[in-house]
């Protein structure tokens, strides 16, 4: 009897576990966010959305990872800074998430970073420049191509390429809003001004409302600089990029870091004045066959983007978006769970193979190799979406593994 | 001429240009709340509004922007009026109209903002006019189509209130209201009804300067946030209630920031200009045409 009743016990028990196990099993994996759907950056912050529920779809109709149904848990932030930390200590400490990513842009990251190094949370980020200098968090990652040392990175493909100008540019001027981005662009510039051995004869921000850039764009002339290099977010963009075309800016390269010309609104609302101008682009059509699995994530997303209202080109942020979950993916599966210091070593010691191509991880969590790409617009004619659509608007001038042509100077000559 | 004097006749040039659009943008507050005192928070809410009518219109029916929004005024001046009216039942007849009228209109804000996303998504919208691209030169000076084009509907509009308000008798109520509403009952006017139809107005010019804003520069919806401390800056500096007064405060800003970017850097303009309202407010308080 009592081996009968040790019996039943034990079988219970591991019936128990087993059931325990089972309902474990089916719990969702979820993971957790904040993401700007209102204010300034929402066009984006929407951009990702769609493209990290593309990868979840994708993850769970193949039976998910780990054995879990991937659930993304996540909260509007409003593009306010001030929102974060909340977001994050609910999503940690009420939502229970297995694993946090971040929001869209430096401004949103930054403030979850200290929330991140007090939990050791591995933080998978998502295109913030140079937000790790200050904290040199070892579980901090950063999908952007930006390179080791982002904010001079970011703007060396712009300044390698005016300086391969003959006769060698002297002088430059720069400029940006007073803003987290911009300033950290010409942060970066200033780096790459010095190291290039030119002459600075304007260096100003302006505040990120400002109306009429026209009175900016004179004081610029009136110093005659070689290069204008400008770090701007996509309203004032437009507004800089009309006002050089009205007041007719007489310069050799004009450009740098300007938000907005990347996406479908700002091309087609621009058009040819685009023309000219050398900016950074993270995918281009005219590289298409460096990213050979891109155009399958790009058809499902571009049919989702249109009816969202966001942008419909996708070529910017979103590759990069699901990318950054499928380094989280690879990793997880890699490790076999979700121990938090067992990713971070895993993604500090190997290369991940994804949609943008491989990546991998330098000591402070940025791409070990720059690769954002350095481009001049040309041939832009009308304000249709489709010209984008295909090669042919975009010369690729930086990297040179990438570049599919040479600058052509100078600026006045080719806005047209 | 030498370079300077070029640089001082364009500043020139694009401050008026500047002032002229921000008027447009302040009128409307000028007669909500410096003459009818209604905190009309939501007001950039209804430009931007105007911002995206004109968007739609000009997208699907190439209407220039401008053309649409002086078309569509009346439907502006009607939203007024059911505005105004729940705001009237609601607060101000009940006598709450100060703190739970101020937090009504933060609320209108909000949904106009969010319906806006709903509607249109998050991305930023432009037009293209046919004057977006033309810029006149007389001389050294720039006359961008960009902006003369609505400096001077704008300026039309602006003065087309202040004759509407001096030589009509609805206007002069409407003055008589923001001056006396007790005098004006015994005079046998209905204040509520003339309270009504001017913030009526004042949505209807909020409309027209949405046009303007979406000429000028990318809108999304909630860019108008930005314009709120302008647009009250300005009717204060002009004197609260004075339309003339708004128009020579939105010069001066629109100077102040275009001298400012021109001479001594973009990052100091609204510090100068928001320095130049403490200024004129310390030597007169009532502003500068102010009663």
């Amino acid at each position: 009897m009592n081996r009968l009743a040790r019996w039943f016990s034990g079988g219970l028990i591991a019936f128990s576990l087993a059931l325990t196990a089972s309902v474990h099993a089916q719990q969702p994996l979820k993971i957790g966010f904040g993401m700007s759907l209102t204010g300034p950056l929402a066009g984006n912050g929407k951009a990702a959305l769609i493209s990290m529920q593309i990868w979840a779809e994708d993850v769970n109709a193949k039976g998910g990872l780990l054995g879990r149904k991937i659930e993304l848990v996540y909260y509007e932030d409003q593009t306010n800074p001030s929102t974060v930390p909340s977001i994050y200590n609910k999503l940690l400490d009420v939502d229970k998430v297995d694993i946090v990513v971040s929001g869209y842009g430096t401004n949103v990251i930054a403030p979850a970073m200290p929330i991140m190094m007090q939990r050791n949370m591995v933080f998978m980020s998502l295109f913030g420049l140079n937000v790790n200098s200050k904290f040199n968090y070892d579980r901090y990652f950063q999908i952007m191509p930006a390179g080791p040392e982002p904010a001079v990175d970011w703007s060396r493909g712009f300044f390698d390429v005016a300086t391969s100008l003959n006769p060698k540019p002297q002088t430059v001027a720069l400029v940006g809003a007073d803003a987290e981005y911009p300033a950290l662009a010409l942060e970066g510039a200033r780096a790459n001004v010095k190291r290039a051995g030119l002459k600075i004869v304007y260096d100003k921000s302006y505040p990120p409302n400002t109306v009429d850039f026209s009175p900016i764009v004179r004081a610029i002339q009136a110093t005659n600089p070689d290069i204008v290099f400008l770090a701007s977010y996509p309203p004032d963009s437009a507004g800089m990029v009309r006002a050089v075309n009205e007041v007719g800016l007489k310069t050799r390269i004009f450009g740098g870091g300007l938000v907005g010309p990347q996406f479908a609104s700002l091309r087609t609302q621009l058009g040819s004045l685009l023309n000219g101008i050398v900016n950074y682009e993270s995918y281009t059509p005219e590289v298409a066959a460096k990213y050979p699995f891109l155009d399958q994530f790009l058809a499902k997303y571009q049919g989702r983007a249109i009816k969202e209202g966001v942008d419909p080109l996708g070529f910017y942020l979103p590759p990069y978006a699901y990318a950054m979950m499928q380094v989280l993916e690879q990793a997880i599966k890699a490790t076999g769970g979700l121990d938090q210091a067992k990713l971070a070593d895993y993604m500090h010691a190997y290369e991940f193979d994804t949609f943008v191509g491989k990546v991998r991880f330098a000591k402070n969590g940025e791409w070990s190799v720059p690769r954002m790409l350095t481009v001049q617009y040309h041939s832009v004619a009308g304000n249709d979406l489709e010209q984008w659509m295909k090669p042919g608007k975009v010369t690729v001038l930086y990297p040179a593994s990438y570049a599919t042509g040479t600058v052509k100077a100078p600026y006045q000559d080719n806005r047209k | 001429m030498d370079s300077s004097t070029a640089l001082v006749l364009n500043a020139i040039i694009a401050g008026l240009l500047l002032g002229g659009f921000y008027a447009a943008l302040s009128v409307g507050i000028s007669i909500s709340f410096g003459m009818l005192d209604v905190v009309n928070i939501a007001h950039p809410a209804f430009i931007i509004l105007g911002s995206y009518i004109a968007y739609i219109v000009n997208d699907r029916m190439g209407v220039d922007p401008i053309l649409v929004s002086i078309v569509v005024s009346p439907l502006f001046f009607a939203l007024g009026m059911l505005l105004y009216r729940i705001y009237y039942l609601c607060f101000e007849k009940r006598g709450q109209e100060s703190l739970r009228g101020l937090a009504f209109f933060f609320g209108i804000l909000f949904i106009t903002e969010v319906a806006l996303i709903l509607i249109f998504g998050v991305d930023y919208r432009l037009v293209q006019t046919a004057y977006s691209g033309t810029t006149w030169r007389l001389g050294p000076v720039d006359f961008p189509m960009r902006l003369v084009v609505p400096f001077l509907v704008s300026v039309t509009m602006v003065v087309g209130v202040q004759l509407f308000l001096t030589h009509t008798f609805f206007g002069r109520a409407v003055l008589a209201v923001a001056q006396d509403q007790l005098a004006l009952r015994l005079m046998g006017v209905n204040p509520t009804r003339v309270k009504g139809l001017a913030f009526a107005l004042s949505i209807a010019t909020a409309g027209v300067a949405g046009a303007f804003l979406i000429v000028i520069q990318p809108v999304q919806p909630a860019v108008g946030r930005e314009f709120i401390g302008l647009v009250f800056a300005v009717c204060v500096l002009g004197g609260m209630g004075s339309i003339w007064g708004t128009l020579l405060g939105a010069f001066v800003l629109g100077l102040a920031e275009s001298f400012t970017s021109t001479f001594f850097g973009p990052s100091w303009a609204p510090a100068v200009s928001f320095g130049l309202l403490l200024a004129a407010l310390a030597f007169k308080p009532s502003g500068l045409l102010g009663r």
